[in-house]
């Protein structure tokens, strides 16, 4: 017999609010399912009503954690649509932005998961360690988060060479103390008891389900878009996509770890080779057509996609956090599990839960009453529509 | 008369329930400055945990839908009551000159009793995640108390002659030394220590209450002047379970001259132990929890009886 035991909406674990069903008998998880839909904002419309410079500022704020990814993804497509050259310094000053922010996002993820086992001391610890880096955001662009540093074509604002060693010098404390953490975390053995062999996700299952970044990563796939189709100024350094083949937990947080030494590697080589000239080409118009970005948000690949019709706002404006693909992959890993590891497993894949909203059409019994094919037909009579009035 | 108004005032008093409550209070103060302090933040002053509990003094108590409203209420109130009666029983034999003769049996008895009270409660909110949290506390008690109880008798078999009572005990200690100079009570008091954790519901072994899974699991149907007993039960319990272990290991209490700064010391050194695995450690699953205390914990606790057999 099974027991449902509800998790949300509301819950100490979830930042967000989403409602997950945990079908369990005793202490194992026999089932889940995950009810998405609270908190969806309609950025994608609002994107369409607003002019291509506002939806830079716009897309930052569909999450606060990877707002640089999502408006240099933007900016990536609507310079796919004029086909613009970017001058060195704008894509170096763009990947030092790009890789701070997966640092903190990084940081951020290891403070939570020690909150869900319980262990505060990492969890403050983590966040505290996670305070310089958004200094050095601070010092480079103005804001902690939310950073308005990309426009199409460049960036917004130049930055005085006297900040460098400061932040250099903050990469160096932030290295050591990710060692420390790092060890800390690897060699703990009950810290070990919990994430070992906990969560399976197997290689073939992080295929099939279409898993992203990390999470992928984790289970021995090898993709990172940085290496893979090289934006910025990731091709003119020195770095390495971090893969484990654990499958489980711990191999996810090893690559987390692993990842934020090497963004700190990338980084201090970006400061150091970083070119002089002009920070941004001017984008006077955007020409009807379509286009393309995608890079490698801390979570997995962000993709946008926008559709020109030669005016000033975006005809379309698509968008897809990473936590969209790796949000179901909780299913496979959770089966056969007990309780105490569901909220962990869940939380392994970092999950962003209002940058994947979808709408979500609920029936009067509040569950979502339309099926697949529902959706593919309206999705179908959509791009009929768009095609009709282009 | 005389002697059942002077029991009555000892138990609602001193050493009883008011003394051990706020004793208890400003020892989870101590706690969670220690805390704060090793996980840099600032901490609260010493009052919170007394203006916390006059607080949830003042609010509604929510008995929810389908609950079982004796049972949920009253669970709490035994747990609480239990632990006044050990407090009282360990201070009047503590207290030497009394004639007062403490049953080791009953006080291990009455210490079970806070965890058998949340099951209870637990159990009659009819909430899912409670009777979950009620489940793994059950796991949890039947796993330490085994280990738990072996310790306690390993102090038992090194006095002689053989007693259970606590006076003998602290008499024992009195002539001859404290127990915790023997290799056999040293590892019965790392064993006592452990299950301490799990007894006080301290990481690694909150469980039963694990916030991020659970919601505070067989707290969580608690509100109001409810939810201030079953807090004020667990900062006793954490007031009650060093000072057992003092007056069994170590010599017992002293509370004049110097022995009651030794006294004090003997505490905070307990105390901060446990603080200290609270605040290194994540919590563990409830399967490994009771493989923990049903292996190495109970083999540990054997091989300290052995050796106290032994005469070690």
């Amino acid at each position: 017999m099974s027991t449902l035991i509800p998790i949300g909406p509301f819950h100490p674990v979830l930042e967000e609010p989403e409602y997950i069903s945990l079908y369990v008998d005793g202490e194992t998880v026999e089932d889940a399912d995950i009810d998405l839909g609270r908190i969806h904002r309609g950025i994608e419309l609002l994107a369409q009503e607003k002019t291509y410079d506002q939806d830079t500022f716009l897309v930052e704020r569909i999450c606060g954690i990877c707002s640089a990814s999502h408006s240099w993804a933007a900016c990536l497509a609507m310079e796919d649509i004029v086909d613009v050259v970017i001058p060195d310094r704008a894509r170096y000053l763009r990947t030092i932005v790009h890789e701070l922010e997966r640092l903190h996002s990084h940081m951020l993820w290891v403070g939570l998961a020690g909150h869900i086992l319980g262990y505060w001391t990492v969890f403050m610890w983590g966040w505290k360690y996670r305070e310089p880096v958004l200094d050095c955001l601070e010092a480079i662009t103005g804001n902690r988060n939310n950073y308005a540093w990309y426009c199409p074509g460049g960036v917004r604002r130049d930055v005085a060479d006297e900040i460098w060693p400061g932040v250099l010098k903050a990469m160096d404390e932030f290295a050591v103390q990710t060692d420390m953490l790092l060890h800390a975390i690897l060699d703990d053995p009950v810290i070990l008891g919990r994430l070992k062999g906990v969560g399976i996700l197997t290689t073939e299952d992080a295929i099939a389900y279409g898993t992203l970044g990390p999470t992928a990563r984790g289970s021995g796939v090898p993709i990172d878009v940085r290496r893979d189709e090289p934006y910025g100024a990731y091709s003119e350094v020195d770095w390495d996509v971090m893969v484990q083949d654990g499958c489980d937990c711990l191999a996810v947080a090893a690559v987390r770890l692993l990842e934020m030494l090497e963004s700190v590697k990338i980084i201090k080589q970006c400061i150091e080779k970083l070119p002089a000239g002009p920070i941004a080409t001017e984008v006077r118009e955007i020409p009807r057509g379509e286009g393309i970005g995608h890079i490698e948000a801390p979570r997995g690949e962000t993709f946008h996609f926008i559709r020109s019709n030669g005016t000033n706002m975006p005809e379309r404006h698509k968008m897809r956090a990473p936590t969209f693909n790796n949000i179901p992959s909780f299913r496979p890993r959770v089966k056969g599990e007990s309780i105490s590891d569901a909220v962990l497993i869940f939380a392994v894949i970092d999950p962003c839960y209002s940058c994947t909203e979808r709408l979500a059409v609920l029936g009067p019994d509040g569950r979502p009453y339309m099926k697949g094919k529902d959706l593919i037909a309206l999705s179908h009579a959509k791009t009929e529509e768009l095609r009709k009035n282009s | 008369m005389a002697s059942t108004l002077s029991m009555i005032l000892y138990f609602l008093i001193f050493p009883g329930l008011l003394f051990t409550a706020a004793v208890g209070l400003l020892t989870t103060w101590v706690d969670r400055k220690v805390s704060a302090r090793v996980q840099w933040r600032v901490g609260p002053p010493w009052y919170q945990p007394f203006a916390d509990i006059l607080k949830l003094m003042g609010k509604e108590i929510v008995i929810p839908e389908g609950a079982k409203r004796t049972g949920f209420l009253l669970a709490p109130l035994a747990g609480l009551a239990a632990v006044g009666v050990v407090s009282m029983i360990l201070w009047l034999t503590n207290m030497r000159g009394t004639g007062f003769v403490g049953d080791l049996i009953g006080v291990i008895y009455l210490l079970t009793i806070p965890s058998l009270g949340m099951i209870i409660g637990a159990s009659a909110s009819s909430n899912p995640l409670a009777s979950v949290g009620a489940s793994r506390e059950m796991k949890l008690v039947l796993a330490y108390e085994l280990p738990f109880v072996i310790a306690i008798f390993t102090a038992v078999t090194k006095i002689s002659p053989m007693s259970l009572r606590l006076d003998s005990i602290i008499q024992y200690q009195d002539a001859n030394g404290v127990l915790l100079g023997s290799a056999s009570c040293i590892i019965a008091f790392i064993v006592c220590l452990l299950c301490m954790q799990a007894k006080l519901t301290y990481p690694p072994f909150d469980i039963p209450e694990a916030e991020t899974e659970l919601m505070d699991g067989t707290h969580m149907e608690y509100s109001g002047p409810a939810l201030a007993v079953v807090k004020t039960t667990q900062a006793m319990m954490l007031f009650t379970l060093p000072v057992f272990f003092i007056t069994i290991f170590w010599g017992g209490l002293k509370l004049t001259g110097w022995g009651l700064l030794y006294t004090i010391v003997k505490y905070v050194i307990i105390v901060t132990i446990a603080v200290l695995i609270k605040n290194t450690n994540p919590r563990v699953r409830i399967d490994q929890a009771v493989r923990f205390f049903c292996g190495p914990v109970t083999v540990l606790a054997i091989i300290g009886m052995i050796l106290a057999v032994a005469g070690f």
